[in-house]
């Protein structure tokens, strides 16, 4: 035994087993994701039978078969998507009834707006005062003068001749503009210890958010006019601008609620210990935080509120979805494809805009939450 | 206290409903404003369209751009508010528009109770039928116990049942909500007839994939008749919507068109001499125009016929025939009072 060499280390090492069967690769990832169990299993064959049966029709109709240029109804009748109709209607779709010599105006404020936007959303980019200086206070004005000709010498472009994408944007900026601000108030009001102002915010939030956004458009639109004194008018887009942003703010006004009343009651002591102002604690302590914690709800609230400018429609103006199915009802375009065609794409152009506003919140929600990472 | 104050707001918003239409000069606040305000369709096949630059066209358009051509000698001094079914009427009596060329059926209730009154019928509408050209159905009757594919919740419904009760017919309806859904039954095959407003009709066809393979049956069940309206109590404003209607029959009677409105100035017959304002009759300034104003119409716009066969006849994709709408001296019942 003594001559025997005692190691109690091996010599060489363990020669590689093979990896165990069903761990990597794409079938044991389908087995372990997809068919884990029974009802897995019962669950993907139902969906991908699902699949099966939607997705090639639905490829076949808005490629295969889809009619992609053509002057006129005669090469949309094959039953599938008329994307020539699209391809005739787009200065429609995009200006509305704009006089096409004055087009350069919507053009011209698209990009300043672009100009004015996208520094402020990118967080390197330096000078946001100026920033929100220009877009709050510069832009407004300009766009006002450029887009209906007053003050600047150009040819007056009057609002029932807006259209399309244009007038859903103007009406969705100009809510989302208005309905922060006035929600952050009407919120700050709400939980006021002045007892009228308590009132007359609750009362205001109460009110707007108990009647159906329709309705109050409808009133606007219809009943306003009777109220008023004859030959004062009151543009119609603007007043269901005014609707919207409203409407809207009192939606905001309980999603910031919600966050001041998320913040501990620890933080309001606190900047009252350090003596600051009412302002400067909302400024600087409390806003901060609470806007932080609901910017989920906000950005939710902006979606919505993009989404309901179509409800427009419903009083005679011609939005991105107004005007597309006005112009279905060419009869140089009359073809059994051409509704479901302007639908689709009205949806289509509705889903690019709300997704790259709730991908943006969610870059934002990350940027401010590195304390409390999301998860 | 409080009901005192309640009846008080309710009595002032009763008042002001009341009185807040029209000052009595449509025509004097028109032609101060520089053009004209018309409601029209946000969107029907013929009748209201926004063309791909976005310019209004139509049969309903073409009767603003003729009031506009005969007070203002332009027929694009109008401005064009596209109104929903629910609004129209406010919105005329709200004054917010000078008159309402919108597909409305001349009812005696709407008469009656609105506070204002129509001008005219620029079209006679009425319900017909869309069968396959081949099944061989040349009349309503043929269609006795088939089945036929209607809108739900319309009169169409209920006319089409009263037709067919009445006759001692039977039928059984699909009744779908949505007029597109009861087109698409129809293309499937799964009824033997779809009905709507005949002009409805006409534009269901080409919806179609094939509108060849099916004909409008000659056969109107019920009465539509369409006109502009105004408010009630200002009769010159009232006589120049209505006059231009009749002007523009009148044309067509005579044979004044757009092409020959020039040299017809000089045209000896007494009665194109009076509708061009030749005669040394001021007819045009007794409603407040000049005498030139049917002229000025018809060399805008042309006459009723051209009107018609440019968007909803022969001349446009609907193809619809007149019918009802052709002259009285064509086997129609469109009559233009005569201008004398």
């Amino acid at each position: 035994m003594a001559g025997e060499d005692a190691t109690f280390l091996r010599p060489a090492p363990i020669p590689p087993r093979a990896p165990p069967r069903g761990v990597r690769g794409p079938i044991p990832w389908l087995r372990r994701n997809l068919f884990s169990s029974p009802a897995n299993t019962v669950t993907t064959i139902l969906v991908l039978l699902f699949l099966a049966w939607t997705i090639p029709p639905l490829i076949r109709w808005a490629f295969i078969d889809a009619a992609w240029t053509g002057e006129d109804r005669s090469v949309c009748l094959d039953g599938g998507a008329c994307w020539a109709f699209i391809g005739a209607k787009i200065n429609l779709i995009l200006y509305g009834q704009y006089p096409p010599a004055e087009r350069w105006r919507v053009v011209v404020v698209a990009v300043l707006f672009i100009a004015g936007v996208v520094p402020l959303a990118i967080p390197k980019v330096p000078g946001k005062r100026w920033n929100v200086v220009y877009l709050l206070i510069a832009f407004p004005v300009i766009a006002f003068m450029l887009l209906t000709g007053i003050g600047v010498g150009l040819r007056h472009v009057p609002t029932d001749r807006w259209g399309g994408l244009f007038v859903t944007l103007v009406t969705a900026v100009f809510g989302i503009v208005i309905s922060l601000p006035l929600g952050i108030l009407l919120a700050l009001g709400r939980r006021s210890r002045l007892p009228v102002v308590r009132w007359l915010s609750a009362g205001f939030i109460e009110l707007w958010r108990g009647v159906p956004l329709v309705a109050v458009l409808f009133m606007a639109s219809v009943m306003l006019p009777i109220f008023l004194p004859p030959g004062v008018t009151f543009d119609k887009l603007l007043r269901a601008m005014l609707c919207i942003a409203i409407f809207y703010s009192a939606y905001m006004a309980e999603v910031v609620r919600g966050g001041l009343q998320a913040i501990p009651k620890g933080q309001y002591e606190g900047s009252m210990a350090l003596g600051l102002s009412f302002l400067q604690r909302m400024r600087l302590v409390i806003m901060p935080q609470a806007l932080t914690v609901v910017i989920p709800g906000i950005v939710n609230t902006f979606i919505a509120l993009f989404k309901d400018t179509s409800l427009i429609m419903v009083i005679g103006l011609f939005d991105l979805l107004g005007m597309l199915k006005s112009a279905t009802n060419d009869s140089d375009w009359a073809s059994p494809s051409v509704p479901a065609t302007a639908y689709v794409f009205a949806g289509l152009i509705f889903w690019i805009f709300c997704f790259g506003l709730s991908r943006y919140s969610i870059f934002i929600e990350r940027r401010l939450e590195r304390g409390r990472q999301r998860r | 206290m409080r009901t005192v104050f309640v009846a008080a707001i309710i009595g002032v918003t009763a008042g002001l409903a009341a009185v807040a239409p029209a000052s009595a000069a449509t025509l004097d606040d028109v032609k101060a404003r520089g053009y004209l305000q018309c409601g029209v369709h946000t969107g029907l096949f013929g009748f209201a369209e926004v063309d791909n630059d976005g310019e209004w066209a139509g049969f309903d358009v073409d009767y603003c751009r003729a009031i506009a051509s005969a007070i203002f000698d332009d027929p694009t001094a109008v401005r064009f508010t596209p109104l929903s079914a629910a609004e129209r009427f406010t919105a005329l009596q709200s004054g917010s528009i000078d008159v309402l060329i919108r597909i409305t059926t001349w009812t005696m209730t709407r008469d009656a109770s609105l506070g204002l009154t129509f001008a005219g019928v620029n079209y006679y509408d009425g319900q017909g039928f869309l069968v396959p050209a081949d099944a061989g159905f040349e009349t309503v009757a043929d269609l006795d116990g088939g089945t036929i594919c209607v809108q739900t919740g319309t009169t169409t419904e209920l006319n089409l049942a009263d037709y067919f009760n009445s006759r001692g017919l039977t039928f059984t309806a699909i009744a779908v909500a949505e007029r597109a859904e009861a087109i698409s039954a129809f293309e499937a095959g799964r009824c033997d007839a779809f009905t709507a407003d005949a002009s409805n009709v006409a534009s269901a066809r080409m919806t179609l994939s094939s509108p060849d393979r099916f004909v409008v049956l000659p056969d109107i069940i019920s009465k539509e008749p369409l006109g502009p309206m105004v408010r009630i109590g200002d009769d010159q404003w009232l006589n120049i919507v209505r006059w231009t209607h009749f002007a523009l029959l009148n044309a067509e009677e005579l044979g004044v068109t757009m092409a020959n409105i020039g040299e017809l100035t000089a045209s000896p017959n007494p009665e194109v001499q009076r509708l061009l304002g030749q005669s040394g009759t001021a007819f045009g300034e007794m409603i407040g125009l000049t005498n030139d104003w049917v002229a000025r119409i018809i060399g805008a716009v042309g006459n009723y016929g051209e009107i018609f066969e440019r968007n909803v006849g022969g001349g446009s994709p609907l193809g619809i025939e007149r019918g009802l709408n052709a002259l009285w001296t064509n086997g129609g019942i469109q009559y233009g009072m005569p201008i004398r």
